[in-house]
């Protein structure tokens, strides 16, 4: 279908011999969240790497009307980008640095442009400019993680569970921070444990069960979902 | 007074020690190639050196030419599935267009009487570019092989770089003319123009190389890879960039080595892996991870080795390597490696 940002049909990924995605399809259309939520080890992350060109994958990835790029620069360069579970910051070296590497494939006026929308944006982050990144708190690192993907100027964000290992307060801030981010035109592709988090900030949703999409549908509807709400959101109060 | 001199030529010999280890630091970080090879970049150097002294085009010229044409096959190879037009022309003027062109100016210059420093210069022109060739040809298909596969490849890059210089230079050791002539005399040292050149060449190139990963782009890709490497990819840094940025630097640092000790020892076509060696005891005590640990080691390994050629000198190679096994047992002991996160 044409229109879409993303639409992906038949993605298969194997680890060795064990088929770990058994022919994943979605598709997401411009401007908007899409979140992937799921159990532990159901592929949500693989998905996302995918995506990204980090695991080799087969199925068919149309990003913006044509195929992927293959390489994973090609795909950063095309306005994909990927956060992480594990941040990959650039530990020893400083805020400052992180963030500029993260344009390295923009041009320095590029680069001068979205630094100052970055620290605007992360205002704790301009604090602490100097600060090697290895030291900053769990919060902080997320946000690093956030801002250093912003400075490739993404039109695709995925992002792999942003609020894995942060206190409830910062959990809000992050994805309060990721809805406010959909304004400025990113699209934002979300991995999530917190499914009724998620699924507030979000257009679409999808269920991953062992491989496979269970349920998919509006984010509005899968949050009243009676099957979904068992097991995934937790009985109702 | 022979402390003195003794000092003198271990600070000086240490030098050039601390230009291998740092470039075999910088290799190992950004790439995790254990690059045994780095002395035959030097030993390739000081011979091509003298050679031009000698009025002669040195065979390195040709051997350049020879490893230009195997890149480009190898490129050649890797775009049979299809290939835009452009990287076609990228690998055409890399491979083949950029060793030509280095042959013909070292063809119309070698005969002509150069000054020293413009034979020290077209010298580093000709090995810097091997290392964008070895990179492509050994280690580029390698790139996400383990550190173990990487090294048994610099073994191989190794003897196969080494049986080349034999071929092409033959067994005859050379020695190049000093870059400078004169002496100086300091207090009651006697310094010479040749070691106070190495000096500033390895201040200069430790501070050039530092500015390098402070301020570029480019220089922080590079320390980011050696950090994370899932990370660089992430933010696009492609793993060939850095690596054949890192293998030309290693081979600029290596020409550089022997184009400054060329003149105060005997080159043979194998002396290279015994000086890259020296460099790498320092690379070890370096972690190989710290670059200022290593540049001070490796004085420290310049005046071991000067102290023992001294009082003991048929000890000497194993009082130098000895030096390696308390630090590797204490490196064991204080809690092993420094893993990337």
């Amino acid at each position: 279908m044409s229109g879409n940002l993303l639409e992906l049909s038949g993605i298969h990924v194997s680890y060795g011999r064990a088929e770990v995605l058994h022919g994943i399809s979605l598709s997401m259309k411009p401007g908007s969240i899409v979140t992937v939520i799921g159990a532990n080890g159901a592929g949500k992350s693989t998905l996302l790497n995918a995506i990204m060109g980090i695991v080799p994958s087969s199925g068919t990835i149309v990003y913006d009307g044509a195929p992927v790029p293959r390489s994973v620069e090609g795909r950063v360069a095309a306005g994909l980008c990927l956060v992480p579970e594990k941040r990959e910051l650039f530990s020893t070296m400083s805020v400052e640095d992180n963030i500029e590497l993260g344009g390295f494939l923009r041009s320095a006026t590029e680069r001068a442009e979205t630094r100052e929308d970055v620290y605007a944006r992360f205002p704790r982050l301009a604090e602490r400019r100097k600060q090697l990144a290895g030291t900053l708190s769990g919060g902080e690192r997320q946000m690093l993680a956030l801002a250093r993907a912003l400075m490739s100027r993404p039109r695709l964000l995925l992002l792999d569970e942003p609020s894995l290992g942060l206190a409830p307060k910062i959990v809000i801030d992050i994805l309060n921070i990721v809805s406010e981010l959909r304004k400025t035109g990113v699209s934002i592709l979300l991995v999530e444990q917190n499914a009724r988090a998620a699924l507030e900030i979000a257009d679409e949703g999808y269920l991953v069960e062992l491989g496979e999409v269970r349920l998919s549908g509006p984010a509005s509807e899968m949050a009243v979902n009676p099957a979904l709400m068992e097991s995934y959101l937790g009985t109702h109060s | 007074m022979i402390a003195t001199f003794l000092i003198q030529d271990g600070v000086t010999n240490g030098a050039i020690y601390a230009l291998l280890g740092l470039a075999l630091v910088l290799l190992f970080s950004v790439t995790r190639v254990i690059f045994i090879p780095q002395g035959e970049f030097v030993a390739y150097g000081a011979l091509t050196l003298a050679l031009l002294d000698g009025g002669k085009v040195p065979a390195t010229t040709s051997l350049l030419v020879c490893f230009g044409a195997v890149a480009f096959l190898f490129d050649l190879w890797s775009m049979r599935r299809g290939t835009d037009i452009r990287a076609f022309l990228r690998s055409l003027a890399l491979n083949l267009v950029l060793p030509g062109v280095i042959y013909g100016i070292t063809i119309v210059l070698a005969p002509l009487d150069l000054p020293s420093v413009a034979k020290a210069l077209l010298t580093i022109l000709i090995i810097t570019p091997m290392g964008v060739y070895v990179y492509r040809i050994a280690y580029r298909p390698l790139a996400d092989a383990s550190v173990l596969v990487l090294l048994i490849a610099s073994v191989g890059v190794h003897l196969a770089m080494m049986g080349l210089g034999l071929v092409f230079f033959g067994a005859e050791g050379l020695r190049a003319e000093p870059l400078a002539d004169d002496n100086y005399t300091i207090g009651a040292l006697m310094v010479s123009a040749q070691s106070l050149c190495i000096y500033g060449a390895t201040i200069a190139i430790i501070v050039g190389l530092y500015m390098f990963f402070e301020r570029t782009l480019l220089g922080k890709a590079l320390r980011a890879t050696a950090v994370n490497r899932l990370g660089a990819r992430l933010v696009g840094v492609r793993t060939h960039l850095t690596g054949v940025t890192a293998f030309t630097l290693a081979a600029a640092i290596g020409a550089v080595s022997g184009v400054l000790i060329g003149p105060i020892t005997t080159i043979y076509y194998d002396t290279g892996f015994l000086i890259g060696l020296k460099g790498f005891v320092a690379a070890i005590i370096g972690g190989l991870a710290s670059f200022p640990i290593t540049a001070i080691a490796a004085i420290g390994v310049g005046l071991v080795e000067s102290f023992s050629s001294f009082f003991a000198s048929s000890y000497k190679e194993v009082i130098v390597f000895g030096l390696i096994i308390p630090v590797l047992i204490w490196l064991s002991l204080s809690g092993g490696f420094h893993e990337e996160e």
